[in-house]
């Protein structure tokens, strides 16, 4: 599997759903970062909630950013990650950040996550977005911009998503869905197009959801 | 991070000695994990760095053939060398251990000491049996991994270390941390195993019990009771030559040697079968480690690495094994490791983890195999700045609730 670029992983991470992750998490959590990349998210659950903080990264170089900052983190892949080795409900918040989307069986991956962890904590680029809706339209191409710089050929991104799939795929699968949030861009946090319709205007959408 | 050097001259750990530690007597003979005794015992050990530090120790493991001198130049070597006219060898983890380097002897007090039935100083079948005045030879009685631990836990207290900040080791180093962790866990704050496992596979054995055969069945071997004659040279030179093979990865012994011949050195015989040169590489091997190494020595450690099971007293259950356990640990292991595998170490990773313990894991990829360790270009790029960063933070996290 192709590793995030480091213009994703840098640029775009420490932004507004990094903030709303540590403002939706208690205290002194138990946390698990799947997909975790150099470890800054984590490191700055460490510092601002005191969180039990763990990883699974699966590049190597992002594993001594992670050891840097002193944090435990797993070289690993995700599809192999999150096995029978964790029992139910360790964590209390398992964090999966632009990350649904590039592994294998996503919906694998997201019922393991609620069986370690107590709730999940969940984004994903919103492919129903009216970018990419007209690019698709009018161009006649898959979507690449900024926030998704991939072409067909080299993107790491093999289960594309809206947030209305999401939505019903919880539906679907007897997961509650606590707290949305729908981000028109990582630098701002709301915008009045984004909620009134989402799943058009929304660049991302971050999900905490738990098991029903 | 500074970047390590190993040349003498500039910035290197000073000379280096060998002591020892002699226990047990009669009175209070050593006991085996068989129940038999064993006495005196002696350890010979190096240590690094100020032993106003021992707050902060660090024992580093040896691998099967390795010995305590880890770091620095003995006096020996220094002398030798300037005889020769040659640079002088350091310690086999020089790279690792000293002033600045990934484990910094400005900060921690690090120990290294010789195994049991070892016969690099450390009490094993070339040592003088007090019985009959000769060597042990064939009786010096069979050991475990767990007796060499118990052996180094003798010598922590004799240098009145109670809670030892890590211990590090590659390979049999690796598996003895991980003894060390579970058999006592209120001692080890911190382990490193590298490129390790927790029981030999049925093909690490059969390895082994090869090389092994190549000595029992050299006429020299004369059942292990050879110490007054030459000794199984060729039988010995033999094991150490195929068990090299299993520490390379086939990718850096093709990088290295592909079919290049040795055609410099065409004897007469040559011309029809000219030597390849990982031939001759290998025979350089075998032959260089005849010189350092004890037959009986291999053959009690090699059984000692067959027999060990880490989950052997716990039902086969690994995470039973490790529940106890009360320390961290940064495992690593090597992408090209086919001696003891990447999942080998991802075992253990998951033992762990199934205990809510804390631990870092790194599949380093490099093509060095097994022996990757020990490679200045694999720990100066990857496998020292992890170990570097990981007994840092430990160290500022101890200072930091101490301080709390």
């Amino acid at each position: 599997m192709p590793t995030m670029p480091e213009r994703e992983t840098a640029g775009l991470r420490a932004r507004v759903d990094f903030d709303i992750v540590s403002e939706n998490i208690d205290e002194g959590a138990k946390v698990l970062d799947v997909g975790c990349g150099d470890g800054t998210l984590l490191g700055h659950l460490v510092s601002n909630k005191r969180v039990k903080a763990r990883g699974i990264e699966i590049d190597e170089e992002n594993v001594l950013s992670c050891v840097n900052k002193g944090l435990s983190v797993l070289q690993g892949d995700i599809d192999e990650g999150l096995n029978e080795h964790y029992k139910d409900n360790s964590f209390d918040y398992v964090i999966a950040l632009r990350t649904v989307q590039v592994v294998l069986n996503p919906k694998e991956s997201i019922d393991e996550m609620l069986r370690i962890g107590k709730k999940a904590i969940i984004s994903f680029p919103n492919f129903a977005h009216f970018r990419v809706r007209f690019g698709l339209l009018f161009k006649g191409r898959m979507p690449k911009n900024r926030l998704l710089p991939y072409d067909w050929y080299d993107t790491p991104n093999i289960h594309v998503l809206t947030i209305r799939d999401f939505i019903r795929f919880c539906n679907e699968n007897g997961i509650t869905i606590e707290k949305h949030f729908y981000l028109a861009s990582l630098e701002r946090r709301r915008t009045f197009l984004a909620r009134i319709w989402p799943n058009f205007f929304a660049y991302f959408g971050l999900f905490l959801i738990s098991r029903s | 991070m500074e970047k390590n050097d190993t040349s003498p001259g500039e910035r290197y750990t000073p000379v280096t000695e060998t002591r020892f530690y002699t226990f047990g007597d009669a009175k209070n003979p050593f006991v085996l994990t068989s129940g038999k005794t064993l006495f005196p015992i002696t350890i010979a050990y190096e240590t690094y760095g100020d032993p106003k530090n021992k707050h902060r120790a660090i024992l580093v493991l040896h691998a099967l053939t390795g010995d305590a001198h880890a770091a620095g130049y003995t006096r020996e070597e220094t002398e030798k060398a300037r005889e020769e006219g040659r640079e002088p060898k350091p310690g086999w983890w020089h790279t690792m251990i000293g002033p600045g380097k990934p484990i910094d002897t400005d900060t921690f007090f690090v120990i290294c000491s010789n195994v049991l039935g070892g016969c690099r100083g450390t009490t094993g079948p070339s040592s003088i049996d007090p019985a009959s005045g000769r060597p042990y030879g064939s009786l010096f009685p069979a050991i475990t991994l767990r007796d060499m631990v118990n052996a180094q836990a003798r010598l922590m207290d004799f240098l009145g270390i109670e809670k030892i900040f890590c211990i590090i080791g590659g390979s049999m180093g690796g598996i003895q941390a991980l003894e060390w962790a579970i058999s006592r866990p209120d001692r080890v704050r911190s382990v490193i195993p590298i490129a390790c496992t927790v029981r030999h596979s049925a093909q690490n054995i059969a390895f082994y019990e090869v090389g092994r055969h190549a000595i029992t069945s050299d006429l020299g071997y004369d059942g292990g009771d050879y110490y007054e004659s030459e000794g199984p040279h060729r039988g010995l030179a033999m094991a150490r030559m195929m068990a090299h093979i299993t520490y390379m990865s086939e990718k850096s012994l093709q990088e290295r040697f592909a079919r290049r011949l040795q055609i410099h050195e065409a004897s007469p015989e040559d011309e029809d079968f000219p030597q390849f040169q990982v031939n001759s590489y290998l025979m350089h091997q075998g032959s260089s480690f005849v010189d350092r190494f004890d037959a009986n020595s291999y053959i009690v450690i090699t059984r000692a690495l067959d027999y060990y099971d880490i989950s052997a007293d716990f039902e086969d259950d690994l995470s039973q094994a490790f529940s106890g356990v009360d320390a961290e640990f940064l495992v690593i292991s090597f992408s090209s490791d086919w001696h003891y595998p990447s999942r080998d170490s991802k075992t253990i990773v998951n033992a762990l983890r199934a205990n809510d313990i804390d631990v870092t894991y790194s599949d380093i990829s490099t093509d060095w195999g097994h022996d990757s360790f020990l490679i200045k270009e694999v720990i100066d790029g990857k496998l020292g700045p992890l170990v570097h960063s990981f007994l840092n933070n430990l160290d500022r996290e101890l200072a930091d609730a101490n301080h709390a």
